[in-house]
C-alpha cells in the first residue's frame, strides 16, 4: 500500500497509541494536518506552540504514557523551545514533531526554516532529520522508544515537506527501529550492593529522599514495601511527591528549600540518606558542604550521570528504581527505628504549632488556607497542576496527595505559565479525573490565551488563581535579600473573572476566608471550566525557607504568628 | 587531563553533539580525533578533557546516553599507548641543515619535504616526545605546525571493542496509551 510521507505519519502515531495531538499547523507541516483531517487522530488547537509542549508534557506526566506535540517549522518550532526543556530537565516523555522546508532548500534561509535540531540539541535526549518519506515510520518508533526508555526525555522529529509528500509503500512490521548497538553495562556490582545492605541493616537514624524516578519506574509498590521492611521515614522531592501516600505516619513531607523544618532537620541529623530516582538537586540540598554530614548515602538511580555529580556517595545501585528495591527488600533485617522516628515526630510537632493552619481566622484570605480548603474539599484526589513560584510551594506543602501522577508542576526548569496547558493536556489523559490548576497572576498571564483551547475542546478544568497583584516569589526574595526593594514586582492584571466571561467560562473573584469552601463546592458542582480569582494576602512568604546556597540547617522559620506580622488592611 | 576512548555512529552530526555535550558539562577539550573503525559505520574517538576523575565519569556516562554512542570509556588509568602525530616545518638554511638532520634522527622523526629554506618534519609518538623534539626546533625558527591530537588503545589483551548490533524485536516501540 502506497502512502504519503504525512499520511504515514498519521498511521504510524496511531499505531503507536496515539489518540490526541496537540499543535499549530503552518506552511511547512500542511501535508501532516491534510492527512490528520483523514485520520482518526484528535488534534487540539493550541494558541501557541509553548502551550502545545506543555499539554504533551501534561498529558506524559497524567498519564505515564508519551504525550505528542506538533509544530510547523521556524517559529512553530522555536516556540517550542520552553516546553522541550522543561521535559527535559523534569524526564518526561514527549515527542515533538515538526514540518521543515523541503530538503531542496535546507541551508538556504528559505521562509521559516530554521536549524530546530541544532537548536534543540542540547535540550532533548534525541533529535532526528527526516528528510525521505521511507524513514518516517521507522523513525517515530525510534523517538517513541529513546523518549520512553531508561530515564525519560523529549524527542523532537524534524520532517521535512517533500518527505512528508512522497509517496512510500507502507510497511508497519517492516520498519522496525534500527538504533545503533550500545554497550549493555552490567550494573549490578555485587560488593556495592551488599555494602548498602550493611548500612541498610545498620543505620539509626535513615531518613529516605524518594523522588520522581519511583514514578517513572512504576516503583510504588515496591518502594512501599522497602519502606516498611525497614521502618524508614520519607522525604520527598517536589516531582517525587504522590509517589508515597502523604497520609502515611513514615511520609514526612517535602525536603529542601521551602520543605518543613522537621524534614530537612531530619536530614541533615541523619546517618543515612537512602536516595531514590532522585538527584540532589540544589534546590533541595542547600549548600553541599554542610549537606547531611553525618550520614552516609545510598542512592539508587538509573542515570550513571547523576552518580556523585553533586553529592558524594557511599554506594550507587545503578537501575531501574523498582528492579533495585525488590532486589534490596528481602535483605533489610527489619528495624524499628523507634526512637528516631518519635524524635523525627517531635520536631514535626514544633513546626506544626507555627503552621498557618493552626492560626485563628482573622478575616483575611491567604493562599495556604485556599489550598488546604481545596485539598479538604477534593479528599486529596483531584490531579492538581501548579505553576511556579509560591503557589507551586504552598501547594506542595499543603495539599497532601496519596496517589502518583496527582501532582504536575515544572520542577526543575520551574517554568511559568506551564501549570493551564499542561492541565489540559492532563485531562486529556484522565478524562474521568477532577484536574485544578493552582497558578498565580503572573505565570497565569504568560500563558492564559489557552483558555480559549479549553472553550474550543469544551473540557472540564477547575482554575484557582492565587493573585497577590505581585510575582510573589521573587518579591520574597527581594523582602528578605534586597531590603523589600520591589523592583518590576507589583503586577497589574485584568480582572480574571470578567477575563474568563469573555471566553465564554464562568468566573469567580473571592476575597474572604468564609467564601473559599462556598466557592470551591459551586466550582466542582459544574460541569464546565471554571476560574476563580482568589485575591490572597499581598506579601505573605513561603515558610520555611533555606536561603540559596545556604545550609539546609539555616532555615527562615515561620514568624510567630504571620497573620498579625504580614497583614495589611483591609 | 583525562582520556576517554568512544565508538559512536559513522555519520554527519555526531561530532557536534558530542563536543555540545563537553561544553554543556563545562568541560574544556584539550584533544578530541575521530577516524573510521575496520567497521564503516563506526567511529573511534579518542578524547583528552582537562577535567578530574569525576568530570569524566560524568563525562563518560552523558556521553553514553546520547544515542549515536555506542561506547565511550574513561581509560585513564589504564596501560595506555598513546601517540600523537605533528607535522613541523621548520627554517633550515645549509649552515644549521647538519644540526637539524642530527635532531631529527634523535628523536626517530623524519624529513619529508625540502625546500631550500625550510624543512617539514614529520614525528609520532607520545606528546612529551613531541613537545621534546619542538622544544628543541624552537631556536631553529618553527614555521608551522600541525598536530593530528591524541589516539589512544589499550594495551595487550584489554581489548575496547564496539558492541554489535542485535536484532530488533519486531515490537520494540512503547505504545503512547498505558
Amino acid at each position: 500500500m502506497k502512502l504519503t510521507g504525512a499520511e504515514i505519519l498519521c498511521e504510524s502515531l496511531t499505531r503507536l497509541g496515539v489518540r490526541e495531538i496537540f499543535g499549530y499547523p503552518g506552511g511547512a507541516i500542511l501535508p501532516v494536518y491534510d492527512a490528520l483531517g483523514k485520520s482518526k487522530l484528535h488534534h487540539v488547537l493550541v494558541r501557541h506552540e509553548q502551550g502545545a509542549t506543555h499539554m504533551a508534557d501534561g498529558y506524559a506526566r497524567a498519564s505515564g504514557g508519551i504525550g505528542v506535540a506538533m509544530a510547523t517549522s521556524g517559529p512553530g518550532a522555536t516556540n517550542m523551545v520552553t516546553g522541550i526543556a522543561t521535559a527535559m530537565l523534569d524526564s518526561s516523555p514527549v515527542v515533538c514533531i515538526t514540518g521543515q522546508v523541503s530538503s531542496k532548500v535546507l541551508g538556504t534561509d528559505a521562509f521559516q526554516e530554521i536549524d530546530i535540531t541544532g537548536i534543540t540539541m542540547p535540550i532533548t535526549k534525541h533529535n532526528v532529520v527526516v528528510t525521505k518519506v521511507e524513514d518516517v515510520a521507522r523513525t517515530l518508533r525510534e523517538a517513541f522508544l529513546i523518549a520512553k526508555s531508561g530515564r525519560p526525555g523529549p524527542v523532537l522529529v524534524d520532517i521535512t515537506k517533500d518527505a512528508q509528500q512522497a509517496s512510500a509503500e507502507f510497511n508497519w512490521e517492516a520498519s522496525v527501529p534500527k538504533l545503533p548497538p550500545k554497550r549493555r553495562r552490567n550494573n549490578h556490582d555485587q560488593a556495592e550492593f551488599d555494602r548498602a545492605v550493611e548500612m541498610l541493616n545498620t543505620a539509626k537514624r535513615p531518613v529516605i529522599l524518594a523522588g520522581h524516578g519511583i514514578m517513572v519506574s512504576g516503583a510504588m509498590r515496591a518502594f512501599e514495601q522497602f519502606v516498611h521492611a525497614g521502618n524508614y521515614p520519607v522525604a520527598m522531592t517536589l516531582l517525587g511527591i504522590g509517589c508515597f501516600p502523604a497520609n502515611n505516619p513514615l511520609n514526612l513531607g517535602m525536603m529542601g528549600m521551602h520543605g518543613e523544618a522537621w524534614v530537612n532537620n531530619a536530614i541533615q541529623e541523619a546517618d543515612l540518606l537512602i536516595a531514590v530516582g532522585m538527584r540532589f538537586d540544589d534546590r533541595v540540598t542547600g549548600d553541599l558542604r554542610t549537606y547531611a554530614k553525618s550520614a552516609r548515602k545510598i542512592h539508587i538511580e538509573i542515570d550513571r550521570a547523576e552518580i556523585n555529580k553533586n553529592v558524594k556517595v557511599d554506594a550507587a545501585l545503578v537501575g531501574d528504581a523498582r528492579e533495585v528495591l525488590e532486589r534490596l527488600t528481602p535483605h533489610i533485617e527489619t528495624r524499628e527505628h523507634t526512637s528516631w522516628v518519635r524524635h523525627i515526630t517531635e520536631l514535626k510537632g514544633d513546626s506544626a504549632v507555627r503552621d498557618i493552619q493552626s492560626l485563628p481566622d482573622s478575616g483575611h484570605l491567604y493562599a495556604a488556607h485556599v489550598i488546604n480548603d481545596l485539598w479538604k474539599e477534593t479528599r486529596g484526589e483531584a490531579i492538581i497542576v501548579t505553576d511556579v513560584g509560591q503557589h507551586q510551594m504552598w501547594e506542595a506543602q499543603y495539599y497532601h496527595h496519596n496517589r502518583a501522577r496527582t501532582l504536575i508542576t515544572s520542577g526543575g526548569l520551574g517554568t511559568m505559565g506551564f501549570a493551564l496547558p499542561a492541565a489540559i493536556g492532563a485531562k486529556f489523559a484522565k478524562l474521568d479525573s477532577e484536574v485544578w490548576v493552582v497558578v498565580g497572576d503572573g505565570g497565569f498571564q504568560m500563558t492564559m490565551s489557552e483558555l480559549a483551547t479549553i472553550v474550543q475542546e469544551k473540557i472540564n478544568i477547575k482554575i484557582a488563581i492565587i493573585n497577590n497583584g505581585f510575582l510573589g516569589m521573587v518579591r520574597q526574595w527581594q523582602e528578605f535579600f534586597y531590603d523589600k526593594r520591589y523592583v518590576a514586582t507589583p503586577l497589574v492584571a485584568p480582572d480574571f473573572a470578567a477575563l474568563a466571561n469573555a471566553f465564554g467560562i464562568r468566573g469567580e473573584r473571592i476575597t474572604k476566608r468564609a467564601e473559599v469552601v462556598p466557592t470551591i463546592r459551586s466550582a466542582r458542582e459544574s460541569a464546565e471550566t471554571v476560574l476563580l480569582d482568589f485575591r490572597v494576602e499581598q506579601e505573605d512568604s513561603v515558610y520555611p525557607m533555606v536561603a540559596a546556597g545556604a545550609s539546609l540547617s539555616d532555615m527562615i522559620r515561620r514568624p510567630n504568628n504571620p497573620l498579625v506580622e504580614t497583614a495589611t488592611e483591609p | 587531563m583525562q582520556t576517554l576512548v568512544a565508538y559512536v555512529e559513522n555519520k554527519p552530526g555526531v561530532l557536534n553533539r558530542v563536543s555540545s555535550l563537553a561544553r554543556r558539562l563545562a568541560i574544556n577539550i584539550d584533544s578530541l580525533t575521530v577516524g573510521p573503525t575496520e567497521n564503516e559505520e563506526i567511529a573511534r574517538m579518542t578524547i583528552v578533557a582537562h577535567t578530574d576523575e569525576r568530570g569524566a565519569h560524568r563525562l563518560e556516562a552523558s556521553l553514553e546516553k546520547l544515542v549515536d554512542v555506542l561506547l565511550a570509556e574513561n581509560v585513564s588509568t589504564r596501560a595506555l599507548l598513546e601517540r600523537d602525530l605533528a607535522l613541523i616545518k621548520v627554517s633550515a638554511d645549509q649552515q644549521n641543515r647538519p644540526h637539524l638532520m642530527e635532531l631529527i634522527k634523535v628523536f626517530r622523526a623524519r624529513v619529508v619535504d625540502v625546500a631550500p629554506e625550510s624543512l617539514i618534519i614529520e614525528v609520532s609518538g607520545t606528546v612529551d616526545k613531541i613537545d621534546g623534539l619542538l622544544e628543541v626546533l624552537r631556536p631553529f625558527g618553527v614555521l608551522e605546525m600541525a598536530r593530528s591530537g591524541r589516539i589512544s588503545m589499550t594495551r595487550g589483551g584489554d581489548l575496547l571493542q564496539p558492541p554489535v548490533s542485535e536484532p530488533p524485536a519486531p515490537n520494540s516501540s512503547p505504545l503512547a496509551q498505558t
